[in-house]
């Protein structure tokens, strides 16, 4: 029999209305696959018992013929969706046994379209970083290492588990959520499809919010069809969510034309930055090559305000999580620490909760919004994302998708960032842009650097059209073939 | 009249300006579908939006956004068509999200005006700022153990109205009357049920002196008070305190106080102030509040008729006098019971009734309007035996009373107790003869020129009558019996 | 713009985190070096420019004045870390 976990969403489907196996088989293969993936540590909570159960049902439903669109798909929650009776902890110490009494509208969106949940995976805490060390519960590896190392190397971040998961067969997709980057990069950085979809068009409501204003919820797949089929069954409108969008979601594995001829495809000057690794730049080049073949138009654009997304990201982000992440008082859920009053357990509480990188966030973000500070901070940094969408609007107006790097760099080994934030903040060099202007965006593995490590490259769209990037997306993968695997040493 | 305080350097005049926190008349809260009713089991109309659980978001309330527009239609206001939420940032064991939702810099409604009505029938105006929507906060209790604080979420999420009035007010009397005003007109558009116990109106009091005529003095805000009385004690305990502080050599700090009802006094809360900041920005969870003239003009179209104009057409119109005009319009329960008594009646009469029985009968059963035990409607036809002399004015009194405890009807009570006014002259002849005959001394005096004595023998024939006699036909009879 | 270490403990009383005296200047240093990186927005021409309001070119929804939640007391206070007779439980707080 061939290896279940090897297979993609589609032809998992496939298999499954042939009735070649179960989803209770398919499942259990996952479910071997994730405990053999322990060392990757990208599950914080692992639910196999819930899993078996899920596919049991699925099965069932199949018997009587009432398949739903992904039914029996076995897949990776990332910690920050908000689970009905499953530990749910960001990755942060502060949200200690919180097992909430909902479900977020993403998962039960999954859920209703039959899939069943593997576990909730590992993340950087509360989403704040790019490498996934910034969890409480440990370092997310990468299934990938550089040729001739056994050094293990970041999955990227903050969807590090969710990529991991997925690029380690343990999930045949993942969920994760995207602020700055936090599923393209690690998709990027793990060989993996990562979608985050415009601002609005997934909920949510019952997502641990970050930045309000960036994060989004989106796919982690093996293929660009995979996440077209995850794509369509998690978004859609919700009521709950005031800043979900009431339009249909499109069949957008319909979008999959395969043909691009007269698609006219942007590159913008200012992604070409100093310094930038040759590979990353020849990957990129070698992608527009790709797209010309397929009889795409390559025009150049340019996106003039590029170099202050990263700046104007790093005061948006952290004001709305200073403000965001108050609720975390030690006073209704999670960890508290007691203290002399009131203040002093909200302070304990929350210095013993909150991670080094999540407190440096926070207080920069509480800065930005303070008496004196607002203007020159927050109100200027709202102003250049004004600039930056503009830019992009412009751009739109000539293009229909562009094409970039997803990460100036392949994935990188743990600490080699040092010390220096700033060194880590620019990961999100590429996709940070899109996310302040709520842009879609999807990373497609295209290559492997000379050292062999996947890298990615990122299609960005017009508001509302992901059917265009999957389109493109999905010719770009074609015409990659990327179809390396990292050779499976954790299984041991 | 504004007040004065008399210090040691001369005359101080008193600044006050109000912020009123109105809970908004709806069924749900602000932003969660949770009941925003009072009372109820602790953290039971709590949705795990008002308990800020992870992840949770906020929708708004249509009837927030309506109620909202119509008071600030009810305050002469400007209506803003475009609007943001914004959060106030602070940590508080009350305040689930660690931010109230609130509005800062662009509010819904922003300046207008009322009339507020003083003593001595003057009126004068008082400027609105503007009115904003806000969550309300759960609430905590100190009280209940050694050494905690219980924290009940029930009204966190309940959306308030915050109106802010300009610092126009120069004596507690006029705040008083602003207070009023403003309960008055939210009740009558149905916006906020006013109940100042319950914590449905409580007010912010800023308070500031100065000289007359000079700059506006440092002000002292006093939170969260819940009754007319607070608010005029606070205001003359903060006046004198503020300027025993400047009279001897020291500034008022502005800052928060708390006002002691207890002690009478108002103390700072100035440890908890402390370094406030509250990091307004707009809430990223929402977008900005936008709505078109229809949807106000809408409104508009249902407005009530407001009780400076319902005063205006009573006196004009039904020619009450400015007082009895003024206290049946306070409420709009009272002057709509009024109006259904004085429609084909005499409106003077009516209001009559209404101010003297219904409302003495009513205070001296500590009974409110809507149970009375007599309607509008019963209260009409008993006017309506006076006026076509079916019983004197004196029976009705008693009517009235019986109807008051037994509900039953005028005509009714009047039959069943034989009250009514007997105008058959034969019958009256005969008591006034008898009456006559009974006192000559007293004929004597009057025709001897003691005028006076005539009501003496008109209340000698109705005792005789039992008050059924009809006072005309015995006035009419009796005079020329005496004066011959 | 730069931050001193007496700043740096204001800012974290006001987000409610405890920080050691020990660890202020190392703090403030970091704090620093992100926002001389930030700096740089000042080289942009705003005048003019509106801040971004909303993401998503939309209008606010309304939802209808219904009861639609709440009513499962237990559920709210089933995580938390202090609760008593349905209550939330915090150290007592003096006004």
């Amino acid at each position: 029999m061939t290896d279940l976990t090897k297979l993609t969403i589609s032809a998992a489907l496939d298999g499954m209305a042939a009735g070649d196996f179960s989803a209770r088989e398919l499942t259990a293969a996952h479910i071997t696959a994730m405990e053999a993936a322990n060392v990757l540590n990208a599950f914080i909570t692992k639910t196999p018992e819930i899993a078996v159960e899920a596919a049991t049902a699925s099965d069932s439903r199949r018997a009587k013929g009432e398949t739903r669109k992904i039914d029996g798909i076995p897949l990776a929650i990332k910690d920050l969706f908000c689970t009905k009776d499953v530990l749910t902890t960001a990755a942060s110490h502060i949200l200690d046994g919180f097992v909430p009494k909902y479900e977020s509208t993403v998962s039960s969106n999954l859920w209703a379209s039959g899939a069943v949940m593997l576990g909730k995976t590992n993340l950087d805490e509360f989403a704040m970083g790019s490498s996934n060390e910034t969890s409480y519960y440990g370092e997310v590896i990468n299934p990938w290492r550089r040729e001739g190392s056994d050094s293990p190397l970041v999955p990227g971040g903050s969807s590090g588990g969710s990529a991991s998961a997925v690029a380690s067969f343990s999930a045949m997709a993942a969920i994760g959520t995207d602020t700055g980057g936090s599923i393209r990069q690690p998709a990027s950085f793990t060989g993996i499809v990562g979608m985050k979809p415009t601002y609005g068009r997934c909920s949510r409501w019952g997502v641990v919010a970050f930045a309000s204003s960036l994060d989004q919820a989106g796919p982690m797949t093996r293929t660009v069809r995979d996440a077209a089929i995850m794509l369509e069954a998690m978004a859609g409108f919700d009521p709950k969510d005031s800043t979900s969008v009431d339009m249909p979601v499109p069949d957008f594995e319909a979008a999959l034309s395969g043909d691009i001829r007269g698609l006219k495809v942007g590159i913008p000057a200012e992604y070409r930055l100093d310094g930038m690794s040759p590979e990353v730049q020849a990957l990129w080049d070698q992608g527009i090559d790709w797209m010309k073949a397929a009889g795409a138009e390559i025009i150049d654009i340019s996106l003039p305000h590029t170099k202050y997304a990263l700046p104007a990201y790093y005061i948006i982000a952290p004001a709305e999580a200073s403000s965001n992440l108050a609720r975390y008082d030690g006073v209704r859920f999670g960890l508290r620490v007691e203290g002399d009053d009131l203040d002093d357990m909200y302070a304990r509480t929350r210095a013993e909760g909150f991670g080094a990188e999540v407190q440096r966030r926070l207080l920069i973000g509480t800065y930005a919004l303070s008496a004196g500070y607002y203007d020159a901070y927050y109100l200027k940094a709202q102003k250049v994302r004004s600039r930056i969408a503009d830019d992009f609007k412009q751009a739109y107006q000539k293009v229909d998708v562009i094409l970039t790097p997803t990460a100036p760099s392949p994935a990188f080994g743990f600490g080699e960032k040092g010390d220096d934030p700033l060194a880590m903040y620019l990961n999100d060099v590429f996709t940070g842009p899109a996310s302040l202007a709520g842009l879609p965006g999807i990373s497609v593995p295209a290559g492997l650097s000379s050292d062999g490590l996947p890298l990615g490259l990122q299609l960005l769209g017009k508001p509302f059209d992901e059917e265009t990037v999957f389109r493109a997306a999905g010719v770009l993968e074609n015409a990659a073939a990327f179809t390396a695997t990292p050779n499976d040493w954790w299984r041991g | 009249m504004g007040m004065i305080v008399q210090g040691a350097t001369g005359d101080w005049e008193v600044v006050i300006g109000l912020e009123i926190h109105a809970q908004v008349t709806s069924k749900a809260k602000l932003f969660s579908g949770a009941s925003a009713e009072f009372g109820a089991v602790p953290n039971s109309q709590v949705s795990f939006v008002d308990a800020a659980m992870p992840g949770m978001l906020p929708v708004i309330n249509e009837m927030a956004v309506e109620q909202a527009v119509r008071t600030g239609l009810g305050l002469n206001a400007q209506i803003n068509k475009f609007s943001v939420f914004d959060r106030k940032n602070y940590f508080y064991a009350d305040l689930p999200q660690g931010y109230q939702i609130s509005q800062f810099l662009q509010p819904i409604v922003g300046e207008g005006k009322i009339t507020i009505d003083l003593k001595g029938g003057e009126s004068c105006e008082i400027g609105i700022t503007r009115l904003h929507l806000e969550q309300d906060a759960g609430k905590s209790q100190h009280d209940q153990h050694p050494s905690k604080t219980f924290v009940d979420l029930n009204r966190s999420g309940v959306a308030l109205m915050e109106i802010v009035s300009e610092p126009d007010m120069r004596s507690p009397e006029e705040a008083a009357a602003y207070v009023k005003k403003i309960r008055s007109i939210v009740r009558y558009l149905g916006t906020c049920d006013g109940n100042m116990e319950e914590g449905s109106m409580r007010a912010d009091v800023n308070v500031s002196v100065r000289k007359p005529g000079d700059e506006l003095g440092t002000r002292c805000e006093m939170k969260n008070i819940n009754s007319l009385r607070f608010i005029q004690q606070a205001i003359i305990y903060e006046a004198n305190r503020q300027v025993d502080i400047i009279e001897a050599g020291g500034t008022v700090a502005q800052e928060t106080r708390l006002y002691d009802p207890v002690k009478g006094e108002t103390r700072s809360m100035r440890s908890k102030e402390e370094a406030h900041d509250y990091r307004y920005f707009p809430d990223p969870d929402l977008l900005p509040l936008q709505f078109d003239d229809e949807f106000i003009e809408n409104i508009r179209a249902t407005l009530p008729e407001l009780p400076d104009d319902k005063k205006a057409r009573f006196v004009n119109e039904l020619g009450l006098s400015d007082y009895d005009a003024g206290v049946l319009v306070t409420e709009r329960e009272v002057a709509d019971y009024f109006e259904a008594v004085a429609t084909g009646r005499d409106a003077k009469l009516a209001a009559n009734w209404v101010i003297g029985e219904l409302f003495g009968n009513l205070n001296r059963t500590g009974k409110n309007l809507a149970d009375s035990p007599v309607s509008a409607n019963a209260l009409g036809e008993l006017i309506d035996l006076i006026t076509d002399g079916t019983i004197s004015n004196r029976i009705a009194k008693e009517v009235f009373e019986e109807m008051f405890d037994s509900g039953g009807a005028a005509a009714d009570i009047v039959e069943e107790k034989g009250l009514k006014q007997v105008s058959d002259t034969g019958a009256i002849e005969a008591a006034i003869d008898a009456v006559i005959a009974a006192n000559p001394d007293k004929v004597e005096e009057y025709r001897g020129g003691k005028d006076k004595l005539f009501g003496f023998f008109m209340g000698q024939v109705m005792k005789a009558t039992q008050g059924k006699a009809n006072p005309g036909v015995v006035t009419e009879i009796l005079k020329p019996k005496l004066d011959v | 713009m730069s931050l001193d270490k007496a700043t740096v403990a204001k800012v974290a009383n006001l987000a409610r985190i405890k920080v050691e005296e020990k660890d202020l200047d190392h703090l403030a240093a970091e704090l620093n070096n992100i926002l001389g990186w930030v700096e740089q927005l000042g080289e942009v021409d705003t005048d003019n420019v509106e801040p971004m309001t909303s993401v998503a070119d939309m209008q606010l929804r309304w939802r209808k004045d219904e009861i639609t939640d709440g009513g499962y007391a237990d559920d709210v206070i089933a995580n938390a870390p202090g609760r008593e007779d349905g209550f939330f439980a915090v150290p007592k707080v003096i006004e």
